[in-house]
C-alpha cells in the first residue's frame, strides 16, 4: 500500500455534520417541495403540513433532548465537536429560521394561490358578511360552548395545565364589578372539534373555511360573563416527551409505559409559540407561569400549527388540485388469487416493491395461515400497527384456530404506545403468546416467520421487510419486502424468535445479520472488504440506500473506503452526518436525498465485491440507535432475478433529477433539475409507471381472452 | 413420513431444547435449538439441592419448552437431567413438581450414560468421525463438573475415564484462589497434570494419540466458528492452542467479546477450558482436534432414531462396549483366549435357552460382558473374589452401560461366586434397581453359573458344546478327549440355582471324539 490510511485520521470532528443541523435540513426539503410549482397545489399544502408535524416532533425529541443535556451537564461533544449548549443555540436559530421560511410560504405563496383556486382560508374574521358571522355564533353556541372549560387566573386560582400541543387562547380580562385589577383568563381550544369550519356557501365560487380559535376567540366575552375582555390571543405549547423509561427498575414494562404516557403531558415546556402581536402583559406571564425563556419562544405570523393543513387537504371538491400521476398500488404478479401463497413462495423468493406494489400479499400471508390446516405456527414482530390492522385479527383468529401464535409488540415505537398496549392486549386475550418488547432494546425488525406441516416434513416460510406491518403506511412509505422459504433463512429466523423469546443466541447465523450484537461488524466488514478490493485494483462500489446515517465508526470506515478509492453512492432521506467533497477525505462519495410523493424508507445497500455483486435489505439505518440499542435485522437478496430489482431501484434514484437533492461540499443540498422533458428523471413516478406495466404484461400472459386492435394502421 | 421429535437436555449450566425431523430418507434433521441459560450446577454441587427460584425457573421455561413443541407438533420427545440433576438429594421432589406443572418427564441419567449418548452425537457425523477414528482417537467430552477422556483403538471405543476436572469446577478453585488470570495457565497446569499423569501411565504408556474429537461449550464452539487460527472450521491443529491461549492473555476482556464473538462472562471459561485442552494435547501428544459441534439432544435424537428403527447404525456401539470390558478385563491380568472360550459358551447357552429365560437382546450382551469380567477381582483377592471383582465393575465406566445396567453385570459376578442373596433377604442390595433388574440378576447369575461352571479348571477342556432343551432338561453335549471327573462334580453345584431359577436341569453328556 502505497498510501497507508490510519483508521484514527478519519474521526476528526470537521469531517462531521451535527445531526440536528442536518435534520433541520430536511425538513427544509420537505419545505421546497411545498414551495415547488411543479407540485399540485393542495400536495403542496401537505408537505407544509408535514414540515409541522415533522418540527413538533423534532421538538419534543431532539430538542427536549438537547435541553436535558444542558440541564445534566453532559460535558460529550458530539460527533462535529459541538457541545450540548452550542447545539442548542445552532439549533434554536436554525429553527426560527426555518419558522419564518414556513410561515412565507403559507403567506406568501399558498393562501393566495388558495384563493385563486376558489378556496379562502379566512385570516380576518372582520371580512365576513352579517350572515357569515351569524352563522359562526350559532355554531359557537350549538358545538364549541357545551365543550369549553374557560379557566380565571387570579390570585385564588392557580394558573392551570396547559396540555401538550394544544391550542389555547389566554386573554387579558378585568373584573366588571369591582377595580381595575387586571388579571389572566385561558381555554383550551377542544380537539375534539374540527379545526376548520367551511362557511355555507351557494355551491359556487370560492368556499371560505374560519379557523375554530378564532371563532372563541369572537365569543370570549360569552365565556367570562363577569370580566371584560382586553385582548387575547392564540399560543401553544410543547413539553419535554422523550421516554426515559428505568428499564432495570420497570417492574412491568407496560404498566410504565402507561404512567409515562400520562407523564408526557407534565413534562417541561420547550417550546412556547404565540400568535404574532401577542399582548406584552399576557407574554410576560405566560413566559412566567409556563417558566420559558426569549429563545424558546416563537412569535408565528399566521395559524398556529399548520398541520390543520392536513384537514384541509381532505375537503372534498379539490381532486383537481391533488397529484394523479402515481398509479395505485399494483398487485404483484407473482401471486394468483387461485393459488394457495404458500405454493407460490415455494417456486422461488418474491420481492417486493411498496407502495408500487400491493402490500397485500402480506396481510393474505398472515390470514391464508390462520386457517391453513397444515400451519402450526405463527411468529411475528410488530413494530408500529395500522388501527383496524386486519394482520391483527388474522393473528387473534390464528391462535383461535389452536395454533401456536407468538407476537412480539414493540410498545417503546415513539408515539404509538398507547395504540400498541390496545392491540397487544387484545391478542393475549385471543390466546396469542405476547412478549411486550425487550428490556433496553427496541425492536425494530420486520420479520414473519410462518411453520407448516407439509407431506415432507416440516417447512418455514420467512417474509422479512425494511417497513413496518402497517397497511397504511404500506401506502405512503417506499419499502422492500421479501417472501422466502429457504431452509437456511428458515433456520435464522426460528433463531431470531428464539432470541426475542429471552433465548440464547444461536451458535451460528446462516443468513441474517442482527443488531444490537453483529450487524454494526458486519457492515464494518462489508464496508472494509470494498476497500480492499479498491486497493487491489478490482471493482470496488457501494450503493446504500437508508433514511438517516449518523454512525461515526461506519462513516470513518466509508471516508476510509473512499480514500482508497471505493465509489460510494449514498441516498439518504433523512439525517447525513457525513460531509461529502472534503479533500483526502470522502472525494469518491456522493450523497443525495430524495423527498417526493412517497416517504422514502426502503433500506437497501450493495456492495460490488470484486465482480461477486452483494445485495443486501435491512430495517436498521446506519445511526447509532439502529446498530446498538435496536434488534434489527439485515437479509441478504440472493437469487439474481431479485438482485435485479434491487439494482433497477438503486440505479433509477440515483438518476433522479426532479426530487433528488443532492449535497455538495458546501454542505448544501441542491435539486438538479434538468431542463429538457427528456433528460428528467422522478424514480417514484417511474417505480409507479413500472408496476402498472408490469401489471398488463402478465394479464396478457395470463388471459384466455383475445383483444381486438380497434385501430386500423396509419398510413 | 417423518416425525418430529423433541430433546430436552437439562444440564448444568444450560437448559437446551432441540426439535428434530426424523424420517428414513433425511435422516435426522435438526429444526430448531432453544438455549436458555440457568446455573443449577453452582448451587447442587456446593449445597445438594435445587432452590425453588430456579425450580420456578426450570417450570416456566419447560412449560415454553412444551408450546414449542407444540409449535412443530412433536410427537415424541425424551428429557434428560445431567450431573446437576444427579447431584441433587431431593430430585424427586423437584421432578414430580415439574411434572405436574408442565406435563414433561424428565429422566436422570448416569455420567456414563450422558457421555454415551454425547458420544452416540459424535457418531452422527458418520463420514467424518469414520475417517478420524482411522488414526489413533481420543474423545475429550469436558462437563461443568468433570471431564470424561474416552481412547479409541482400531476403531473401538476401548477405555473411558471420568476425571473431576471439569470446566466451572476448575473456574470456581480459580475464583477461590483469587488468581489473576496471567496466574491461571500455571495454576491449572499443576492441577490438572498431576491427574492427568496417573491417567497416562494407566492408559497410554508409550501409546501416542493422534486426533481429539473435543465436545464442551466453550472451546468447540471457537474451533466450529473458524475463529482458533484454524482455517478449516471445525479443525484445529494442535500447534495453534497455545498461540491461541498465549494471544488471550494478552488481550481484554472487551477484545475478546468482539473478537470470539462471545458474552463477556463466558470469557474466562473459554480460557480455562482453553488450558485444560492444551494441557490434554500435551499428555496425548495429539496434532489435530476436531470440533463435530454435536449436543446431547442430538444424541437423544440419535438414540431415538435408532430404538425407533427409523435410521440405522453407522457405528456399531456394542462392539466398545465389549472391547472396553475386553480392556478392563486385560488391565486385571485376564486371560484373553478363556474369556474368549467363555463368551463362546455363554452366548450359545442363551440363545439356546431363550424359550425360557425370555431374556432380550440387550440382556445377552449384559451376559458377555459379566462373562469377560467373571473374575477380574482375581487381581486383588483370590479368596474375596466375588467382592472385589463386584468393586471393580461398579467403580470402573463402561461407555454405554447405563449405572442399572453396570450393576447387574456387577451382582451377576459377584453371585457367580458367591452364594446368591435373595430380595428378601436383603433388599438394600438392591435398592437402586427396579424389579425386573432384580429378576435379570437372577436370570443372568443362572446362565454365568452353568457357564462358569462348564470351565472350572481354567484349562477350556471342552473344546465344542451344544446345548438342547428337552423335557425339562438341559442336555449339554460336550467333545472332549479330557478327564472331566472335577468339571462335572462341581458343576452339580451350580447347575442346581439354574434348575431353581428355570426349572430345568442341566444334565452334562460326554461325547468322546474319536
Amino acid at each position: 500500500m502505497k498510501n497507508k490510511i490510519k483508521r484514527k485520521d478519519f474521526y476528526k470532528s470537521e469531517y462531521y455534520m451535527n445531526r440536528e443541523l442536518s435534520w433541520v435540513q430536511f425538513n427544509e426539503r420537505v419545505l421546497s417541495e411545498a414551495k415547488d410549482e411543479s407540485n399540485p397545489l393542495f400536495e403542496r399544502m401537505k408537505f407544509l403540513s408535514i414540515t409541522a408535524s415533522n418540527l413538533d416532533e423534532f421538538f419534543m425529541v431532539r430538542v427536549a433532548s438537547l435541553k436535558d443535556m444542558v440541564g445534566a451537564g453532559y460535558a460529550k461533544n458530539d460527533i462535529a465537536g459541538l457541545s450540548a449548549t452550542e447545539q442548542l443555540e445552532l439549533v434554536t436559530v436554525a429553527v426560527h429560521s426555518f419558522l419564518n421560511k414556513q410561515y412565507a410560504v403559507y403567506n406568501k405563496h399558498l393562501v393566495p394561490l388558495l384563493l385563486e383556486n376558489g378556496l379562502d382560508i379566512v385570516s380576518d374574521l372582520s371580512t365576513l358578511s352579517e350572515k357569515e358571522l351569524e352563522y359562526i355564533d350559532r355554531y359557537f353556541n350549538d358545538f364549541v360552548y357545551p365543550v369549553l372549560t374557560p379557566m380565571a387566573i387570579d390570585s385564588s386560582r392557580p394558573f392551570p395545565l396547559i396540555r401538550n400541543k394544544t391550542l389555547n387562547i389566554g386573554a387579558i380580562v378585568t373584573k366588571r364589578e369591582g377595580d381595575d385589577t387586571v388579571d389572566i383568563a385561558t381555554v383550551q381550544v377542544p380537539d375534539v372539534i374540527g379545526r376548520l369550519l367551511e362557511l355555507p356557501g351557494n355551491g359556487e365560487g370560492t368556499r371560505k373555511v374560519v379557523f375554530l380559535e378564532q371563532i372563541i376567540k369572537r365569543n370570549m366575552h360569552r365565556l367570562f360573563l363577569n370580566y371584560n375582555i382586553v385582548c387575547s390571543y392564540v399560543f401553544r405549547i410543547e413539553r419535554n416527551a422523550d421516554l426515559s423509561i428505568d428499564e432495570d427498575e420497570a417492574e412491568d414494562l407496560l404498566k410504565e409505559i402507561e404512567k409515562q404516557l400520562k407523564r408526557r403531558q407534565w413534562g417541561q415546556t420547550i417550546r412556547l409559540e404565540v400568535e404574532h402581536g401577542m399582548d406584552k402583559k399576557l407574554l410576560k406571564k405566560l413566559t412566567k407561569e409556563l417558566n420559558v425563556d426569549d429563545s424558546e419562544i416563537y412569535d408565528i405570523d399566521g395559524p398556529l400549527d399548520l398541520t390543520f393543513l392536513m384537514k384541509a387537504y381532505k375537503l372534498e371538491g379539490f381532486d383537481h388540485l391533488k397529484e394523479h400521476g402515481y398509479n395505485p398500488p399494483a398487485p404483484v404478479t407473482e401471486f394468483s388469487p387461485d393459488e394457495n401463497i404458500f405454493d407460490t413462495i415455494r417456486q422461488g423468493d418474491i420481492l417486493m416493491h411498496h407502495p408500487y406494489q400491493s402490500f397485500d400479499p402480506v396481510v393474505r400471508f398472515v390470514e391464508t395461515a390462520a386457517s391453513d390446516p397444515k400451519v402450526l405456527a405463527i411468529k411475528q414482530t410488530l413494530y408500529r400497527v395500522s388501527g383496524n390492522s386486519p394482520i391483527i385479527a388474522a393473528l387473534a383468529k390464528a391462535a383461535d384456530n389452536g395454533k401456536q401464535v407468538s407476537v412480539l409488540v414493540e410498545l417503546k415505537a415513539r408515539f404509538d404506545e398507547e395504540n400498541n398496549i390496545v392491540w397487544a392486549r387484545m391478542l393475549e386475550r385471543a390466546g396469542c403468546h405476547v412478549i411486550y418488547g425487550l428490556v433496553g432494546l427496541k425492536t425494530h425488525c420486520k420479520i414473519t416467520l410462518v411453520v407448516r406441516k407439509e407431506d415432507d416434513g416440516i417447512r418455514r416460510y420467512v417474509h422479512m421487510a425494511t417497513g413496518n406491518y402497517n397497511d397504511s403506511t404500506a401506502k405512503m412509505y417506499t419499502d422492500v419486502g421479501m417472501f422466502t422459504c429457504d431452509d437456511s433463512i428458515g433456520e435464522d429466523a426460528t433463531a431470531v424468535f428464539n432470541m426475542l423469546s429471552g433465548y440464547s443466541e444461536p451458535l451460528i447465523w446462516n443468513r441474517l445479520t442482527l443488531a444490537p450484537l453483529w450487524l454494526k461488524d458486519r457492515l464494518l466488514y462489508l464496508i472494509g472488504r470494498e476497500r480492499d478490493h479498491a486497493l487491489n485494483g478490482e471493482p470496488a462500489r457501494i450503493i446504500a440506500k437508508m433514511n438517516s446515517i449518523c454512525h461515526q465508526d461506519i462513516i470513518a470506515a466509508l471516508y476510509e473506503a473512499s480514500c482508497a478509492g471505493v465509489h460510494i453512492d449514498l441516498i439518504v432521506r433523512g439525517i447525513c452526518c457525513l460531509r461529502v467533497g472534503i479533500p483526502g477525505v470522502s472525494e469518491n462519495i456522493t450523497v443525495r436525498s430524495i423527498v417526493g410523493n412517497y416517504l422514502e424508507h426502503s433500506r437497501i445497500f450493495y456492495f460490488e465485491n470484486g465482480g461477486n455483486e452483494e445485495f443486501y435489505c435491512s430495517s436498521a439505518d446506519w445511526m447509532p440507535r439502529n446498530l446498538e440499542r435496536r434488534v434489527e435485522i439485515m437479509f441478504p437478496v440472493q437469487e439474481k432475478e431479485l438482485q435485479k430489482k434491487l439494482w433497477h431501484i438503486l440505479d433509477t434514484q440515483l438518476k433522479d433529477t426532479e426530487k433528488a437533492h443532492v449535497l455538495n461540499s458546501k454542505d448544501i443540498y441542491v435539486k438538479q433539475k434538468k431542463k429538457t422533458e427528456s433528460e428528467r428523471v422522478n424514480s417514484q413516478r417511474q417505480f409507479s409507471i413500472e408496476a402498472g406495466i408490469a401489471i398488463k404484461e402478465s394479464a396478457l400472459e395470463n388471459t384466455r381472452v383475445f383483444i381486438p386492435e380497434m385501430k386500423g394502421p396509419q398510413d | 413420513m417423518s416425525e418430529t421429535f423433541a430433546a430436552i437436555d437439562v444440564g448444568s449450566y444450560e437448559l437446551a431444547l432441540k426439535i428434530f425431523e426424523i424420517s428414513p430418507k433425511k435422516g435426522v434433521k435438526e429444526l430448531d435449538h432453544v438455549r436458555h441459560n440457568i446455573d443449577l450446577g453452582t448451587e447442587t454441587y456446593r449445597s445438594g439441592r435445587i432452590s425453588n427460584v430456579h425450580v420456578e425457573e426450570l417450570g416456566h421455561v419447560l412449560e415454553d419448552f412444551v408450546n414449542i413443541m407444540k409449535s412443530y407438533d412433536v410427537t415424541h420427545y425424551q428429557a434428560y437431567g445431567t450431573s446437576a440433576m444427579r447431584e441433587t438429594g431431593n430430585i424427586d421432589i423437584v421432578l414430580e413438581q415439574l411434572q405436574q406443572k408442565t406435563g414433561l418427564h424428565i429422566d436422570v441419567i448416569s455420567n456414563s450414560e450422558q457421555r454415551f449418548l454425547d458420544y452416540k452425537s459424535i457418531a452422527l457425523k458418520n463420514d467424518e468421525f469414520s475417517k478420524i477414528i482411522e488414526k489413533s482417537t481420543a474423545i475429550l467430552d469436558i462437563g461443568g463438573g468433570s471431564i470424561q477422556i474416552s481412547l479409541f483403538d482400531n476403531d473401538k471405543l476401548v477405555s473411558t475415564q471420568n476425571l473431576k476436572l471439569g470446566v466451572l469446577r476448575l473456574y470456581s478453585m480459580m475464583e477461590q484462589l483469587g488468581a489473576s488470570r496471567q496466574k491461571y495457565s500455571l495454576l491449572i497446569k499443576e492441577l490438572v497434570n498431576t491427574q492427568l499423569s496417573v491417567f497416562s501411565k494407566m492408559y497410554l504408556k508409550d501409546k501416542k494419540i493422534e486426533n481429539i474429537i473435543i465436545l464442551d461449550d466453550y472451546v468447540a464452539p471457537i474451533i466450529q466458528k473458524g475463529l482458533l487460527g484454524n482455517k478449516v472450521k471445525g479443525y484445529v491443529k494442535a500447534d495453534d492452542i497455545p498461540v491461541f491461549l498465549n494471544n488471550m492473555s494478552m488481550a481484554t476482556r472487551a477484545q475478546l467479546t468482539k473478537k470470539l464473538n462471545l458474552s463477556e462472562d463466558t470469557i474466562p471459561l473459554v480460557y480455562v477450558s482453553g488450558l485444560l485442552v492444551e494441557c490434554i494435547v500435551d499428555m496425548l501428544g495429539a496434532q489435530m482436534l476436531w470440533a463435530p459441534g454435536v449436543t446431547l439432544c442430538d444424541g437423544i435424537a440419535y438414540e431415538y432414531a435408532e430404538k425407533k428403527k427409523i435410521i440405522k447404525l453407522p457405528h456399531d456401539f456394542e462392539q466398545d462396549i465389549i472391547a472396553c470390558a475386553q480392556n478392563i478385563s486385560k488391565r486385571y491380568m485376564g486371560s484373553k483366549s478363556r474369556s474368549e472360550t467363555l463368551q463362546t459358551i455363554a452366548m450359545n447357552l442363551f440363545d439356546a435357552t431363550k424359550m425360557v429365560h425370555g431374556l432380550s437382546k440387550r440382556d445377552r450382551l449384559l451376559l458377555q460382558i459379566a462373562t469377560i469380567l467373571h473374575d477380574c477381582g482375581k487381581y486383588i483377592s483370590m479368596v474375596y473374589l466375588g467382592d472385589c471383582s463386584y468393586n471393580i465393575i461398579m467403580t470402573t465406566e463402561i461407555i454405554g452401560l447405563s449405572h442399572r445396567e453396570r450393576e447387574i453385570v456387577a451382582n451377576v459376578v459377584k453371585f457367580n461366586h458367591k452364594d446368591f442373596e435373595y430380595y428378601k433377604g436383603s433388599p438394600e442390595l438392591y435398592a437402586k434397581l427396579t424389579h425386573d433388574d432384580y429378576i435379570k440378576i437372577v436370570k443372568l447369575t443362572a446362565l454365568l453359573r452353568v457357564t462358569n461352571g462348564l470351565d472350572r479348571t481354567h484349562k477350556q477342556k471342552f473344546k465344542n458344546v451344544r446345548f438342547l432343551l428337552k423335557d425339562n432338561k438341559l442336555i449339554i453335549t460336550i467333545d472332549s478327549m479330557d478327564d472331566v471327573t472335577l468339571e462335572n462334580g462341581l458343576f452339580q453345584n451350580r447347575a442346581a440355582f439354574f434348575e431353581e431359577v428355570f426349572g430345568v436341569k442341566p444334565v452334562i453328556r460326554q461325547k468322546r471324539e474319536l
